[in-house]
């Protein structure tokens, strides 16, 4: 009997074994030393960061084309004013001078995915939490009304 | 011992369930499992079923949406009966959906879904379903899942043998199961009998638009008209419709209404109708009924009262009309997918009748006759009775196909589906129900090409199946694998009302076209503000006209002032929310009504009268973020007489 024993937890480790490579890494993790990260502020280096979303990094002509700040006027007013004042913080931030602090791909792609951002991009997760856990609401823009956005944050 | 027999029982229970863990993630329904009843019906998380089905939900006045094969109810669409869950039939928009000749009725009961075709295929754009009790034909998008127009049907009494459209969706049709004089009159019930008349109604629909219109009626003998079918492919442009009561009893129709060894499947060539009604043909009568349409652009439905119908009596129309007699006061009246069969299912009787529509037309030809009644020839049986199945089986109710020749009878009284073979008649399976089967339904199963998979058996009586609650129970619904030789019973689940007949189809013909917002850009209610700077409140008299946005998690405004007792509140909520499935709610203490359940891009109006001087709270119902909790607004209530002036704000 206590052989058969022996043999049965000696199988059921194998099977342990046989199934668990998660169970391995798992363990593997809890032994490591916590390594004490470098705390980098996302707000400060925001030069780097061009969020996750539909926009690759790209540079903004030097004019503004009115015309294209005209219609993103019409879609903000429309679609964003529920929660963003253009120069007062209210449910979101103001977009005023927002190209001082944020990459032009990055505040495409806040717009076109708010629900990925908050996930993945760093700045985003840090916005969520300094305004009051509220997630950026996902208005289904088009990529042209976003970029028409952007164009009327430039004459702000 | 014992202790070790128990602690190696554990182990090596311990061990399967292990190798049972290791297993998933990747199995892929070719193992040892595939023969397993339960992997049939198993949707796995995150996977969805292969094929849509549209219970009717009988008493309770709407159609509930599952998924087959799991038996997962996805949505109760809110038809002829007030819904308090999105407000349809409380908010003033969805309110004139109820009006009928009778004022605003908010509740019927909705017997026979089927879906609109075309050449005789499930298109998939339109689910018909009818109003029972106060006769009402109502059509639902496939594409919001919303009741979009409802119409009453005049001259009718108990409409059972509708709501069946023709196979490019001409026409939706609606029988009246009771007989009742035409026009309506104070007269005495006794004389019954050649007094009475039984009105089937043929309710056009607008190719493009779906819209209503009752193109004629009708007006046949004083018979129970109890279900309907159309003839497809060949006999395309026929109708025909079971009746029982051939007797024109008006009293214990239990026993006097079961007298006669056969009642009649009526056969009605519209077509012929059609042609004489567009020659000018028919009557014009006055009459009185409501046409309710919701128009998606403003949210909004309207409701107008007609008051005039064109009505044709079979005299008029000399070879349109006949009778087939049909033994034992036949319940369902189906047409196989090729247009041949026409099947009876007298409910007092063992055997099925199937009649052939090829002779069917040959009698006619032959104008070889049995008699008349009221003046419309009746066929004679033998001439046209392609065979009889002898089921074995009690109370045949209702039959539909698979496509493959063979049919699918229910048996009420002996609880069982038959399956049988078309143009053989030979039973070839049975499978028991539990319990008392009513109709059943096979997705595709009324049109030229069913599907053939699935069948549900929708039961009358539940008992045992599921845990006890109380005296009252849903009713339950059987799911079978039909695509073998032998019928396999899958799955119980319980349904919700009481489904008298359901329509199903595959779910891609759906998927594809389901709404997921509406947009903004395209609200055109008169009410809607397109932008919280168009957030205001309005006064003229003692209304008061709030226009007010919401998105997560704020209403705009969100405190309101200068609003008194018995003023009629009127909160217009456009939901500025542009995302898939985020609506957001509304309700207000005290409010004589229901919430309302705003989806992103609408408009909806609730009506509020203050009855106490306070300060009143009113919040979002619907969980919509994080901050849902702080998604709520005051409105300051003052006395009638009050001359605080109106204000309304957000975070000032």
């Amino acid at each position: 009997m206590k052989n058969l024993f022996k043999y049965l937890i000696a199988i059921s480790v194998i099977f342990l074994f046989a199934c668990g490579g998660g169970n391995t890494k798992q363990a593997e993790q809890i032994s490591k030393p916590p390594q004490p990260k470098k705390v980098v502020d996302p707000y400060e280096n925001w030069q780097q960061y061009h969020g996750v979303g539909p926009v690759k990094a790209f540079t903004l002509p030097a004019d503004i084309d009115q015309e294209l700040a005209t219609k993103g006027k019409e879609v903000y007013d429309a679609m964003c004013t529920a929660c963003h004042k253009v120069d007062k913080k209210f449910i979101g931030p103001a977009p005023k001078d927002i190209l001082t602090r944020r990459n032009p791909a990055w505040i495409m792609n806040m717009i076109l995915a708010p629900d990925k951002m908050i996930l993945e991009d760093p700045i985003a997760k840090k916005l969520l939490g300094d305004f009051n856990g509220a997630p950026m609401a996902n208005q289904n823009l088009t990529e042209e009304q976003a970029r028409a956005i952007l164009e009327y944050f430039r004459t702000l | 011992m014992k202790t070790s027999i128990k602690i190696n029982s554990l182990l090596i229970a311990g061990l399967a369930f292990i190798a049972v863990s290791c297993d998933q993630g990747n199995r892929t329904g070719n193992g040892a499992l595939s023969s397993n009843i339960a992997e049939k019906v198993y949707i796995a998380p995150g996977e969805r079923d292969e094929q849509y089905g549209f219970l009717s939900g009988g008493y309770s006045g709407n159609l509930t949406v599952y998924g087959l094969p799991s038996g997962r109810m996805f949505k109760e669409i809110p038809v002829f009966s007030q819904f308090p869950t999105s407000g349809y039939g409380y908010s003033e928009e969805t309110k004139p959906m109820l009006n009928t000749s009778f004022g605003f009725v908010p509740w019927d009961d909705l017997h026979h879904p089927d879906i609109s075709q075309t050449n005789g295929e499930l298109d998939g754009r339109w689910i018909f379903a009818n109003g029972n009790n106060t006769p009402r034909i109502a059509r639902i998008s496939l594409t919001t899942f919303e009741t979009e127009e409802i119409i009453e049907v005049p001259n009718s009494a108990g409409n059972h043998s509708s709501s069946f459209i023709t196979e490019n969706t001409e026409y939706v049709v609606a029988g009246t199961r009771f007989s009742v004089p035409v026009p309506q009159r104070d007269m005495p019930i006794n004389e019954y009998k050649s007094n009475f008349k039984g009105a089937l109604t043929f309710i056009a629909v607008d190719p493009e638009h779906g819209h209503l219109d009752i193109k004629f009626q009708l007006i046949m003998p004083g018979f129970n008209y109890d279900l309907s079918h159309p003839g497809r492919d060949k006999s395309h442009g026929w109708f025909f419709f079971s009746t029982y009561n051939t007797e024109e009893a008006s009293t214990l129709l239990e026993v006097n209404a079961s007298q006669n060894d056969k009642d009649f499947i009526a056969a009605i060539n519209w077509k012929k109708i059609e042609e004489y009604v567009n020659n000018g043909g028919g009557k014009k009568v006055p009459t009185k009924y409501a046409h309710n349409v919701y128009d998606e652009s403003t949210h909004t439905a309207t409701s107008t009262i007609k008051e005039e119908v064109l009505t044709v009596s079979p005299a008029d129309v000399p070879g349109a009309v006949y009778f087939l007699p049909t033994p034992k006061s036949p319940h369902g009246c189906d047409v196989d997918p090729s247009g041949q069969y026409i099947i009876g299912s007298g409910k007092l009787s063992a055997d099925i009748t199937v009649h052939s529509f090829d002779k069917m037309l040959a009698a006619i030809e032959g104008s070889k006759f049995d008699g008349e009644a009221y003046g419309i020839p009746i066929l004679n049986y033998d001439d046209i009775l392609a065979g009889t199945v002898q089921s074995g089986g009690l109370g045949p109710l209702h039959t539909e196909f698979d496509g493959r020749g063979n049919a699918y009878t229910t048996f009420f009284i002996s609880s069982e589906v038959v399956k049988w073979k078309l143009g053989t008649w030979e039973v070839i399976d049975r499978q028991p129900t539990f319990y008392s089967v009513g109709h059943l339904m096979i997705p595709g199963g009324n049109s030229r090409k069913p599907h053939g998979k699935y069948l549900v058996a929708m039961n009358k009586i539940t008992k045992d199946r599921y845990l006890p609650t109380g005296p009252e129970m849903e009713h339950s619904a059987q799911i079978y694998d039909i695509s073998g030789e032998k019928m396999q019973l899958l799955y119980d689940f319980p349904t919700h009302g009481e489904p008298h007949y359901a329509a199903g189809c595959n779910a891609d013909l759906l998927v594809k076209n389901s709404r997921k917002i509406y947009r903004l850009d395209e609200n055109k209610h008169p009410y809607a503000i397109t932008n919280p700077a168009e957030a205001r409140v309005e006064r003229k008299g003692n209304e008061v006209h709030i226009y007010m946005s919401t998105i997560r998690s704020h209403f705009t405004p969100d405190n309101i002032e200068g609003i008194k007792v018995g003023d009629k509140v009127y909160f217009h909520i456009t939901n500025h929310e542009q995302d898939f499935d985020v609506p957001h709610g509304f309700s207000m203490i005290g409010q004589g009504t229901s919430e309302i359940l705003i989806m992103p891009g609408q408009t909806k109006t609730t009506l509020w009268v203050p009855q106490r001087v306070g300060v009143w709270p009113f919040y979002c119902t619907d969980f919509c973020s994080a901050l849902h909790q702080e998604m709520q607004g005051y409105i300051r209530v003052s006395p009638a007489n009050s001359s605080i002036a109106l204000s309304w704000s957000l975070d000032e």
